[in-house]
């Protein structure tokens, strides 16, 4: 064991040396001096607070290098603040450090464990206790108990029922409808497939009728973005190919992985990027998940042009938009 | 007696004839707390948890926890005539209308950030001085469940303000909810009442901000410090000190003048920093749309590293039957975090379990001396700071214009890679750091001075160091492994051998060590 080797002696604490302040009663004068100087900044640093809430304008910049233009009352309002806290806390740690007794002193530790009579003694208080009881020979009343608890734990949960509505196919729906136009986002504007220039993107919603206020929940599933192509750029499957219309394709902007909008289009490369988890889309293979953590492609929404030209959506989407759900059938 | 004196005497004998308190306020009050500067960082904790109760309350006068659509008509000229919900609008105001508001938020914010910092700096050197070791269970799992409520706090804390980027963490929150199999998608409808964004989430988080977790908190935090003070505080081991004393300052009056002192200034620090740097400048993220984001959204430092462990994970999903399981999410977010945690609470247990060691524990170890601890600990930090790396891969690739790709792959094969490799260099170190120990033991400290020999050799004078530094260097422990014999004394097999295998394995591992100096080898070296 280790203990059989010959280890050193405890020589006990170094001989405790005295402090400046303790000897010389210059040095003690000043430590006094300083302690109070410190407190005295505390005070000054509130003086500066109250100045400032009452007569700094709360519309005043200053330039102040590496910072920039701050706000000169919610600066000096938080410096004030900051100094009378800091150097209370000064003055108080300094007065402990250099001025009171600097002596350490021996408390004892005891084992936490309790003496055998005493745990004896607890073991047969709750054995007696329980007995008292009498739980074992009252069949009845145990069982009675047991079904009674059990149905107590129900109504907590139950109660909780009206937190919220049952999911129902609510993540499957969007408000994409056959002939639904796309509109910009913002702006509400139809638009004709004929003003997509080959390269550029459109943030789009599904019309609705005028005056109708968009729901959030909606806005978080029904945007979609509008690229255009080149034709001959897409390689996709002949479905999905007739799902765009020349050369536009629309996929939905919120990301397969976990919702995000899917906001970053890179022009050179045709990719879509994820800014909350890099998840990044090939548009010409049909937002087919190039790389990251995103399992599925961007659901392609069917896409055509009405009487007048304007986009509108041919099919709702097949599939549900967003992340993916215990409930969703991704096949 | 003086006049004070007497009054003073009165209030005492008015409050003990009635609560008996002079036994135990006289007891208490010389208690005595060891000093070390690492001692600080629970202190820091409970401080910003004070400063957190005094902005937050602060920041409940004004602020509005509603969803309810309003048009911005405040002073800040950018979103003016702008939709947007209740809570934004009045966190606008906070900021812009109501004096010393945005300084309260910023106060609360940084407090948060600090909080956080501190839990962490605390847990790691209670973990690396074996601090958590019998008595201490209790306490090093209260910590832990202190931690996991501070990260879910921070959350709903940063998502108050319904801005765009705390809007996307909730999204990012609700897709992990919904991700759970079975109850997942009912659990999100329950919580943000209906589909994501939902009518209720505000307020009902809110509630649980303000409210229920800073009692939980409270309560927890109460009987955390109970605890040290009932169970007395570690001291690190020295001249003096033993397991069966504690060395220090009595809390009145130094301690009580230092700890009360460093409130202060933990308070003027986070006032300062409050100050100058702004941090969560909602006005500029705009309120909350789900189909818009901002490039570069981050959440706070503390859920980095699983946001980043969701970065790094592979796209996988399971279908079948008409059900999807995203393990995409649930790996990343619930199953990784759910082992770590579970594992950082049953540390203690596991570790005593090894060791085969049921004592008492006051005196703190030196983190060299129980290399496979420290290693495991350095092995963990590095996990957790790839997973951080990771979490801010896109503002790595921005700042350093790096391919985001290539610092995906750097994490997803380096996590695998770097914890193991920073075990066996943590425990090397600790080795040689002990080896170090033992040569300043046996040939003391080198002086730089050189003197040269009659034989005209050059040598450099050693001075013996310190009785008291010898004892620091020497007093610790280093037990032997376990010896868990195949068969017992009959010769009969036990049970479980493959558990006693293992075990014995781990307390090989535990147990190396450079073996310290002891009276002997020094007397004999003294000889020569």
């Amino acid at each position: 064991m280790s203990n059989e080797i010959e280890t050193f002696q405890d020589p006990g604490e170094a001989v405790h040396a005295p402090r400046a302040a303790d000897v010389d009663p210059r040095a003690e004068k000043r430590a006094e001096q300083q302690v109070a100087a410190l407190f005295g900044l505390s005070a000054l640093g509130s003086l500066l607070l109250i100045y400032s809430y009452i007569w700094i304008p709360t519309d005043i910049f200053i330039f102040i290098p590496v910072m920039g233009d701050q706000n000169a009352h919610q600066l000096f309002l938080g410096l004030g603040m900051a100094m009378s806290l800091f150097f209370l806390g000064m003055a108080a740690i300094l007065w402990a450090k250099k001025l009171m007794s600097d002596t350490e002193v021996v408390n004892h530790r005891h084992e936490f464990r309790s003496s055998n009579e005493d745990r004896e003694e607890f073991v047969k208080t709750v054995k007696d206790g329980v007995a008292g009881v009498q739980l074992g020979r009252r069949k009845l009343i145990k069982a009675s108990l047991a079904a009674s608890m059990g149905l107590f734990a129900l109504p907590p949960v139950l109660l909780l029922r009206d937190l919220g509505p049952l999911p129902g196919k609510e993540l499957e729906k969007t408000s994409w409808k056959a002939g639904t136009r796309l509109v910009t986002d913002p702006g509400n504007r139809p638009i004709l497939a004929s003003d997509l220039e080959v390269g550029s993107v459109v943030q789009t919603l599904p019309a609705v009728a005028e005056g109708t206020e968009r729901l959030l929940s909606d806005i978080a599933k029904d945007p979609v973005l509008l690229i255009r192509l080149r034709p001959e750029e897409f390689n996709l499957t002949p479905e999905k190919l007739a799902m765009t219309h020349d050369g536009i394709i629309a996929f939905s902007k919120i990301c397969s992985h976990m919702g995000c909008a899917v906001a970053l289009y890179e022009q050179q490369t045709k990719h879509l990027l994820c800014p909350c988890h890099q998840s990044t889309f090939d548009v010409t293979r049909g937002a087919k998940v190039i790389f990251g953590p995103a399992a599925r492609p961007l659901p392609q929404l069917d896409i055509t042009v009405d009487t007048e030209g304007y986009l509108v959506a041919r099919a709702p989407f097949d599939q549900a938009v967003g992340p993916s759900f215990w409930e969703r059938n991704s096949q | 007696m003086t006049t004070v004196e007497k009054r003073l005497g009165a209030a005492a004998n008015f409050v003990d004839e009635r609560l008996g308190a002079a036994g135990w306020m006289k007891k208490s009050l010389n208690k005595v707390f060891p000093d070390h500067w690492t001692f600080m960082f629970g202190e820091i904790c409970m401080y910003s948890f004070v400063i957190l109760l005094l902005s937050g309350t602060f920041l409940t006068l004004w602020f509005d926890p509603s969803q309810r659509d309003v048009i911005y008509e405040g002073v800040y000229e950018p979103l003016k005539g702008i939709k947007m919900s209740a809570a934004y609008a009045s966190t606008l105001d906070i900021s812009f209308e109501v004096r010393g508001g945005l300084l309260m938020r910023q106060i609360h914010h940084w407090a948060a950030n600090i909080f956080m910092a501190a839990i962490v700096a605390h847990l790691l050197r209670v973990f690396f001085t074996g601090a958590f070791r019998k008595p201490r269970e209790f306490n090093w799992i209260l910590g832990i469940v202190l931690l996991t409520l501070g990260l879910v706090e921070g959350l709903l804390g940063y998502s108050l303000p319904d801005d765009l980027l705390s809007g996307t963490g909730l999204r990012i929150t609700s897709a992990i909810v919904q991700a759970i199999p079975v109850v997942g998608t009912y659990i999100s409808f329950f919580l943000f009442g209906g589909a994501f964004p939902g009518v209720g989430f505000l307020p009902r988080i809110f509630t649980i901000h303000i409210l229920l977790l800073p009692g939980l908190f409270l309560a927890v935090i109460t009987i955390h410090v109970m605890l040290v003070w009932y169970q007395k505080h570690t001291q690190f081991p020295g001249p003096g000190r033993t397991e069966k004393n504690v060395v220090g300052h009595p809390i009145l009056p130094v301690y009580m003048a230092k700890a009360g002192g460093f409130f202060f200034i933990v308070f003027g620090v986070t006032a300062f920093l409050s100050a100058v740097a702004s941090i969560n400048p909602i006005w500029l993220y705009g309120p909350y749309t789900p189909g818009q984001i901002s490039a570069g959204s981050q959440p706070d430092w503390y859920m980095g590293w699983l946001d980043g462990l969701v970065r790094m994970a592979p796209p996988l999903e399971t279908h079948a039957f008409g059900h999807t399981v995203s393990w995409n999410i649930l790996i990343p977010a619930l199953i990784v975090p759910g082992i770590v945690f579970t594992g950082m609470a049953f540390y203690p247990f596991i570790e005593s379990w090894i060791t085969g060691d049921k004592r008492e524990h006051h005196l703190l170890d030196r983190p060299r001396n129980v290399p496979n601890r420290t290693a495991l600990g350095v092995m963990s930090i590095t996990f957790v700071l790839i997973s951080l790396i990771n979490g801010g891969n896109d503002i790595f690739a921005t700042q350093f214009d790096l391919s985001i790709n290539q610092i995906m792959w750097f994490s997803r094969i380096s996590i695998f890679i770097l914890p193991p490799i920073a075990f066996v260099v943590t425990k090397r170190l600790c080795l040689s750091l002990q080896r170090a120990d033992r040569d300043l033991v046996l040939h003391g400290m080198e002086t730089g001075r050189l003197v040269r020999m009659p034989s005209g050799e050059f040598a450099e004078v050693h001075e013996p160091i310190s009785p008291q530094k010898r004892f620091i260097l020497t007093s610790h422990e280093q037990a032997p492994a376990l010896e868990l014999p195949a068969t017992d004394a009959r010769g009969v097999r036990r049970p479980g051998a493959l558990k006693n295998k293992l075990r014995i394995r781990l307390s090989k591992a535990h147990a190396v060590a450079v073996p310290k100096v002891s009276a002997q080898d020094l007397k004999e070296i003294e000889h020569h």
